[in-house]
């Protein structure tokens, strides 16, 4: 079956069996391997995408369901890690094995898409679907209100007349998504 | 009884200095640095005048400036890549912003010393690595100025390097490494070039960022899991649910019916089936039908290894340790206490499943694998392939998690029998389930544990009896003598505290259930028994249990440091606020020590618990990467934190329950306590720093829970009756 969809802003078909999870057809189909399997039953979030805009667990979504819809995977999230969410993380230096950081990183940029300074409480509701054995969680917490400040900066700086470490946040993506909030 | 499929590899195991590590024991084993004429690992590298020359088996500069360091420990999250890159970077002074990495093949050059085979474990990568890798970086240092002085025509001494060139002083010359690299290369390895003195040390000690982050929040870092190959295949395997079993009889046609399912065969382990996808692969296996002859194991439960345990710890066991007559002290003591520990199995939950793409052609065999022992992967491939090791090519990539579990050829032997059978490059891919209900298991264990106070409150006696069954049995058979497995005991046998009367003994007690290395290994659960034990004599003797083992660590005075680091740290000599509550431990384990303050407080009424805070303590000699070691602290705790609240593997006919993260569930976001590391400044050799932290929170944790019911935690995980 042919569905057609969009990924990382450019226009995708595929040709594949309709029930195919859509992390299997990343994985396998189209060779994006960012997007981790870590469970296959939406307990973990390592296979975490934006769906339309929306954390969702890719293990469990049927790629027939995504016909038309705008995804972003963790290597559409920025061309260059100027993600705001991605700085963060490289500051904070959040990743040990690595494994559960895409899935981290999909949750938290949706998170911060709709809530730009959320609380500790509003990062455990929107972050605890994603498992990290590592045990990153702190660094994870201080990296999302990171990059709450990050994505916040740049409309910060406009006013203050542009500094140049604001300046370098204020790539196309991050004006996205701070727009979005 | 057999715990299925062994470890028959090939490679042959320096038992004696793997034991040294296995239970934490001394290293120091050195290896050469310089290797005779060219260094065969590094053939591999791209032939012509252009390619980067290399000075040693770890270091190689290009003509660009750049330096690549072979990384011959496998980076599982420990930071070890970036850690070894700073120890070589020390001596050999160059630009760190030119550092890039590879990840070294299986090759004798990179043997871990602690081991006698490549691999990654026991805590023992700093620390094996330590004084090589520095010798390598001098050496290349000195290869490199020799270079330069040659060019120049002046002496050697008149020159120095510093951040990726060679400087001539008096006549403010100066040559890259970039452009001496060619000429050093061909220079005689100097030997015994003095290293620095750690006062002059500019890279080690400093908090220095990963060098995998930035490829680790795009999705580049490529893991086992993420391979591909031209042509390649997808398998999953179905394995016989009851350990030891194997397969009866099958009937593939179901499963061949799949649009997309390749092939189905029998390999060693159960029934691979063979697909253009990973999850075609799973359909197919979902429609085979298959038979399995269940084995010996199929009656064994947690019930039936539970009284096994009971019934052979009630007997005296192998001495692990014998000093002063405990039997006698105990009979005559003022006050007897008495109790019986248990922890469950625990499965290793690394988060990439386990995995590994095989290519095998008549004359090689290629092994892409999340592997965190090269050479034994090595050699059960080239005994499946009838090859030579030599021609048996690992390519070890990132690994999701390793944890000890990774350490395994399980599914390095999958990969390659179904590589080998269908002739054509497949990656074999395990299910989260397959993860769970096929892993070698952190052993159950039953303690009975006895301690005799004096008239004033003071522990006199300590007797433990341990019935478990024995990791090195499983994994390196005939290496452990009289029955006696160092790891089994490790954690209780090597009690710090100044009691005159101490008898460990060790009844080794198979279950059928595969067992492995998990982190942190017999530490993990024989730190929960002695440390809640040291607790309940403190109870028992109504004594503080911080100001207990601060008068007991007399004599251990790194044991002591950490503990008094940890209590003031926390405030243990100011009370808490209302509805607070905590508990202490400490522990020694990989040569490093460690301890503990969790702060918690409980709901009695809804059986709920939060830990509020952990303050961690850590003695690991010097430090190579500080933000590192409070990196991997923390996530000890949560490994450790997670199987005191959550972690329970247990056994049905002959089969594990658990299936998922759903009934085996892991600590997450919303549970997590704010955990403060604090760490010991030392000169002593580094030691180990990513299991250390697993076990003290655990003790701690339940030593907390007390202070808040009065009830004592004897059995893990923790259930909401404990909280009653």
């Amino acid at each position: 079956m042919s569905i057609q969809f969009t990924l990382n802003g450019k226009p995708q078909t595929v040709d594949v069996n309709p029930n195919m999870p859509l992390l299997w057809v990343l994985r396998d189909t189209l060779g994006m391997t960012g997007t981790k399997f870590g469970c296959g039953m939406a307990l973990c979030g390592a296979c975490t995408v934006h769906i339309d805009g929306e954390a969702t667990r890719s293990c469990v979504t049927p790629i027939s369901t995504v016909s038309g819809k705008k995804i972003v995977t963790i290597e559409g999230l920025s061309p260059d890690r100027s993600h705001p969410v991605q700085k963060a993380w490289i500051e904070i230096d959040v990743p040990q094995c690595g494994y559960c950081q895409s899935g981290q990183i999909m949750s938290a940029a949706a998170l911060l898409a709709t809530k730009a300074q959320p609380s500790d409480a509003e990062i455990d509701d929107a972050m605890k679907g994603n498992i990290c054995r590592c045990g990153t969680y702190q660094r994870i917490r201080q990296a999302v209100h990171r990059a709450a400040q990050l994505q916040g900066a740049p409309a910060k700086a406009a006013r203050l007349g542009m500094e140049e470490s604001a300046e370098q946040v204020l790539t196309a993506e991050t004006v996205e998504v701070g727009g979005a909030a | 009884m057999s715990a299925g499929t062994g470890f028959s590899t090939g490679t042959t195991v320096d038992r004696r200095s793997f034991l040294k590590t296995g239970v934490g024991g001394a290293t120091g084993l050195v290896i050469g640095f310089y290797l005779p004429g060219r260094f065969e690992a590094l053939a591999a590298s791209p032939a012509g005048s252009a390619a980067p020359a290399a000075l040693n088996a770890w270091m190689r500069i290009g003509a660009d400036d750049s330096v690549t360091i072979m990384i011959d420990k496998s980076e599982m999250g420990q930071g070890i890549q970036t850690a070894l890159c700073m120890i070589a970077a020390e001596e050999l002074e160059c630009d760190w912003k030119k550092i890039r990495t590879e990840f070294a093949p299986a090759a004798k050059e990179y043997f871990n010393p602690a081991f006698g085979m490549q691999g990654t474990g026991g805590s023992s990568s700093v620390r094996s690595s330590w004084d090589p890798m520095r010798k390598a970086g001098a050496a290349a240092r000195e290869m490199l100025v020799e270079a330069a002085a040659q060019k120049w025509g002046v002496e050697k001494t008149t020159c120095r390097a510093e951040n990726g060139v060679v400087l001539h002083e008096a006549t403010k010359r100066k040559l890259t490494y970039g452009s001496l690299a060619e000429a050093a290369a061909k220079l005689p390895v100097p030997a015994d070039v003095p290293l620095k003195d750690p006062k002059q040390f500019h890279v080690i000690g400093k908090s220095t960022k990963r060098l995998d982050t930035p490829d680790k929040v795009n999705g580049r870092a490529e893991f086992g899991i993420d391979v591909r190959r031209p042509g390649m295949l997808y398998a999953v395997v179905a394995r016989c649910p009851v350990f030891g079993g194997k397969v009866a009889s099958f009937d593939a046609t179901k499963a061949k019916a799949v649009p997309g399912v390749k092939n189905v065969i029998q390999i060693s382990s159960g029934v691979a089936v063979i697909a253009d996808s990973t999850w075609t692969a799973m359909q197919g296996r979902r429609a085979l039908d298959m038979k399995w002859d269940e084995g010996a194991n199929a009656n064994v439960s947690s019930e039936t290894i539970s009284k096994l345990f009971a019934e052979r710890a009630a007997q005296p066991g192998v001495e692990a340790r014998k000093e002063g007559d405990a039997a006698t002290a105990l009979a005559g003591a003022a006050k007897k206490i008495e109790a019986v520990y248990e922890a469950p199995f625990l499965a290793h939950a690394t988060m990439e499943p386990q995995n590994c793409t095989a290519d095998v052609r008549a004359d090689r065999c290629d092994v892409w694998a999340p592997t965190q022992f090269q050479t034994m992967a090595q050699g059960a491939a080239a005994k499946i392939c009838g090859l030579k090791p030599e021609a048996v090519f690992i390519h070890t990539t990132f690994l999701g998690g390793g944890f000890g579990r990774k350490a395994a050829t399980d599914f390095v032997i999958e990969a390659v029998e179904t590589s080998k059978a269908i002739g054509a490059p497949v990656k074999v891919t395990w299910s989260r389930e397959d993860d769970t209900q096929h892993d070698y298991y952190r052993p159950a264990s039953y303690a009975r544990m006895a301690g005799a106070l004096d008239a004033d409150g003071w522990p006199v006696a300590w007797t433990t009896t341990v019935a478990c069954p024995s990791i090195m049995n499983l994994w390196f058979p005939g290496s452990i003598k009289n029955n006696l497995d160092p790891t089994s005991v490790e954690g209780v046998e090597n009690l710090p505290y100044s009691i005159p009367n101490i008898l460990v003994d060790y009844q080794l007690t198979e279950t059928g259930i595969p067992v492995g290395f998990w982190r942190s290994v017999g530490n993990s659960q024989n730190g929960f028994f002695s440390e809640s034990f040291m607790d309940e004599l403190a109870a028992a003797g109504k004594k503080d249990p911080y100001e207990l083992r601060r008068r007991l660590l007399n004599k251990a005075p790194r044991h002591l440091g950490v503990l008094e680091l940890a209590a003031q740290k926390a405030g243990w000599d100011k009370p808490l606020p209302v509805g607070r509550f905590r508990g202490i431990a400490v522990l020694f384990a990989f040569e490093s020590y460690c301890a503990q303050v969790v702060e918690i407080s409980l709901n009695r009424s809804a059986r709920t618990l939060k830990v509020h805070r952990v303050v961690c303590a850590v003695d690991v000699g010097r430090v190579v990467n500080p933000t590192n070691i409070a990196a991997q602290s923390e996530s000890a705790v949560v490994y450790g934190l997670t199987s005191a609240l959550h972690g329970e593997i247990t056994i049905s006919r002959g089969r594990v329950q658990q299936t998922n993260f759903n009934n085996y569930p892991m600590l997450r976001m919303n549970e997590m306590p704010v955990i403060e590391v604090h760490i010991v400044p030392s000169e002593e050799k580094p030691t180990g720093a990513g299991e250390l932290s697993v076990p003290p929170v655990v003790p701690a944790l339940c030593g907390a829970i007390f202070a808040a019911t009065g009830k004592r935690i004897r059995r893990l995980p923790i259930r909401p009756e404990d909280l009653a």
